[in-house]
């Protein structure tokens, strides 16, 4: 009997238990559904009101009950008009952290934006997710393509040139979930403008934005000239996005980055770029397609780019001979006194090579000077001769 | 040049009988003189086609970052085609080149021929030459008689030895460049930096030099125009001689020695083939002078 009345008592305590939740899906679940999986369903302003119910079922969300996000929803029938749902109810941290961000205005950037229809939100970690790792281009070029709103902002069209990126390329072709998207380096709900000291693609904090991924070339580019620089505050020096651009990034070995690099280099260090370009390395290098000649990093790596004066620059004078060796067999020590950035129009850097040059030009502006008063005095007299005495009628000798 | 006269390959002795039959649209029914011999015609043939294409490759690389230098190093063949054509010609013209040194040399020194160093017929500069270019100037304004060249008048010298010493300069700098490991174990390194200076300087000189003075002075100037045909076919006539060359004509005719330079009217296929490789020539040279002016003057 005993033994009875505990059984009886655990199962109503166990009704009891179960009472509220049956209540709750019975008012909010597959009563919900029985209207609103007609994918016909419209609200008074036409709206779709319709709703997957196993597409639901399978998100991340699918354990919950409408009414846990339509809050406002207390019985049957429900108003007409009903409250936004709040993500922020639960999702506090995001929330904050978008408010922030330059996506806070949530009339233009709802969570759904990028997370995808409301009622199917997947994990990140789900192929489904809109924020699945490779989907994140797609997802944020929604917006962020030529004819999405990022025009009417002003911002660049950033998505077709990330996708011919290398970055792009990892990601949509190889589909390596490592490959750097928008959210490695923008971050997700805390994206700040670049202009903003906080942001992770603010000028100085770039190195360590790419270096999260790129690690030893960040510790090189900050052993280098411009790493330092960047780190006394000198925002003039380049970081990675100068040289490498934050979007449309190469392979550095393609021959269209060897092509396009040493103006880069060359848009700060103009005297360089200027006397590179008398070089015959700039004369071949520039025709295209023979890549393979010296280009800036060749010589002065590309990112722990040191001073001559710096001992472990391979530009140093102990290391000239191995640094030029690696093109040129059989560099030698003379070899190396070649100058790669000689001035010829500055007779106090290179007095030999000007007084060259200036031979050389004196040679050609006195001989073609002194040849056409010659030729066209010449000309203007047998011309005259010609009709005068008729002498001279052109070449009769075939 | 050494001069030709007891080399000269006279075949016929009555060109005049031949001529006017073979070419009856010309009015040139006197005799033709030979002026140049079939090796140095050759010679000539060799120079320009290799210097055409030493220009033509070696434009694009001294002009860069000119709007066409990409174009036309793509169409020789993209950039290792440009390279290689450079060299390639570069060596064939070091080759006629050193042929004709050893050619001098063994005519002037070891089989002691008169002319080639001295003397009316050489190529090196005399007293005469400063005479007939100042006479020759004289003549332009109007001040005095026109000179009475000889062989080779002071232009004709002039482009010789601007070729012979273009050469060594060229040749030197450009063979400094292409084996410099090789060339820097005797020559300072500053000297790598002014072999492309002295190089692409002087090689600019030649291109504006002979694609300008010596087309003009040589073959579009009204005693020749359009083109003196003598460097193709090696006969020039009779009257054309006399004209061009008073002294010559007339030294020959006194030494007795004019017969003995006597040669065929050129056959119509030689004077066909001849226009059209010289209007090639030129025309490649002018549409390279064009292109090397508005790089320049841009």
């Amino acid at each position: 009997m005993k033994h009875a009345f505990s059984t009886w008592l655990a199962l109503v305590v166990f009704a009891f238990l179960l009472l509220p939740v049956t209540q709750l899906t019975a008012q909010a679940g597959p009563d919900c559904l029985s209207c609103h999986s007609d994918p016909a369903l419209q609200d008074s302003a036409g709206h779709k009101a319709s709703v997957d119910g196993h597409a639901f079922a399978s998100s991340v969300h699918g354990s919950l009950p409408c009414n846990a996000c339509h809050a406002d929803i207390k019985d049957f029938p429900h108003p007409d008009h009903i409250a936004p749902v709040d993500c922020k109810t639960c999702h506090a941290d995001q929330a904050s952290a978008l408010a922030g961000s330059v996506h806070s205005d949530g009339k233009d950037h709802p969570c759904t934006s990028c997370h995808g229809d409301a009622h199917t939100i997947f994990p990140k970690t789900d192929a489904r997710s809109a924020v699945y790792p490779l989907n994140v281009p797609r997802t944020c070029g929604n917006c962020h393509s030529s004819d999405g709103m990022a025009k009417k902002h002003g911002l660049p069209n950033v998505y077709p040139a990330y996708m011919d990126s290398i970055h792009g390329f990892a990601l949509s072709k190889e589909g390596l979930l490592v490959a750097a998207s928008c959210q490695s380096c923008h971050g997700s709900h805390h994206i700040l403008s670049h202009n903003d000291p906080q942001s992770a693609t603010y000028k100085t904090n770039i190195p360590r934005t790419c270096g999260n991924c790129h690690a030893k070339i960040d510790v090189d580019y900050e052993q280098g000239a411009h790493g330092h620089a960047v780190m006394r505050g000198n925002l003039k020096a380049p970081v990675c996005t100068d040289c490498h651009t934050a979007h449309s990034i190469l392979q550095p070995t393609e021959a269209e980055f060897r092509m396009q690099s040493t103006p880069i280099c060359g848009s700060c260090h103009k005297d360089k770029l200027s006397t590179y370009h008398d070089t015959f390395h700039s004369q071949l290098g520039l025709l295209g397609g023979y890549v393979e000649t010296a280009r800036c990093w060749d010589c002065h790596r590309a990112h722990d780019v040191l001073p001559a004066s710096d001992p472990r620059s391979p530009i140093a004078q102990a290391n000239l001979v191995v640094t030029c060796g690696r093109c040129h067999n059989g560099a030698n020590l003379r070899f190396v006194q070649y100058q790669p950035h000689a001035d010829a129009r500055d007779l106090k850097r290179n007095p030999a090579l000007y007084l060259v040059r200036l031979f050389m030009n004196l040679l050609l502006g006195s001989v073609l000077t002194f040849f056409v008063i010659h030729t066209v005095l010449w000309l203007i007299r047998s011309r005259v001769d010609q009709l005068r005495n008729g002498s001279g009628q052109g070449g009769n000798h075939a | 040049m050494p001069e030709l006269e007891q080399a000269a390959p006279v075949a016929v002795a009555e060109p005049a009988a031949a001529a006017p039959a073979a070419e009856p649209a010309k009015p040139a029914v006197g005799r033709y003189f030979v002026r140049f011999t079939r090796a140095q015609r050759y010679m000539h043939a060799v120079l320009f086609s290799t210097f055409l294409g030493l220009a033509a490759t070696g434009l694009p690389l001294r002009f860069s970052e000119s709007f066409w230098a990409r174009k036309l190093a793509a169409g020789v063949g993209g950039f290792g085609a440009i390279l290689f054509f450079h060299k390639f010609c570069a060596l064939l013209l070091t080759l006629a080149f050193l042929i004709h040194v050893k050619e001098v040399f063994q005519r002037g020194i070891f089989h002691r021929e008169k002319g080639i160093f001295w003397g009316p017929t050489s190529m090196v500069g005399n007293w005469k030459d400063v005479k007939d270019l100042f006479g020759h100037m004289r003549w332009f304004l109007g001040l005095g008689p026109k000179p009475n060249f000889e062989r080779y008048a002071y232009w004709e010298k002039f482009d010789y030895w601007a070729v012979f010493w273009g050469m060594i300069v060229i040749g030197f700098s450009g063979y400094a460049m292409w084996f410099a490991p090789f060339f820097a174990r005797f020559l300072p390194g500053w000297a790598l930096n002014a072999a492309l200076v002295i190089h692409s300087e002087e090689g600019l000189l030649a291109i504006l030099f002979i694609f300008s003075i010596h087309f003009v002075n040589t073959h579009l100037r009204p005693d020749s125009f359009p083109m003196d045909m003598v460097v193709f076919t090696g006969v020039e006539s009779e009257e054309e001689f006399r004209h061009k060359r008073p002294m010559e004509y007339a030294r020959l005719k006194k030494e007795g020695k004019l017969e003995a330079r006597l040669g065929q009217a050129p056959a119509t296929w030689l004077v066909n083939f001849s226009r059209v490789v010289g209007f090639t020539a030129i025309f490649i040279g002018l549409t390279l002078l064009v292109l090397t002016l508005s790089a320049y003057f841009r």
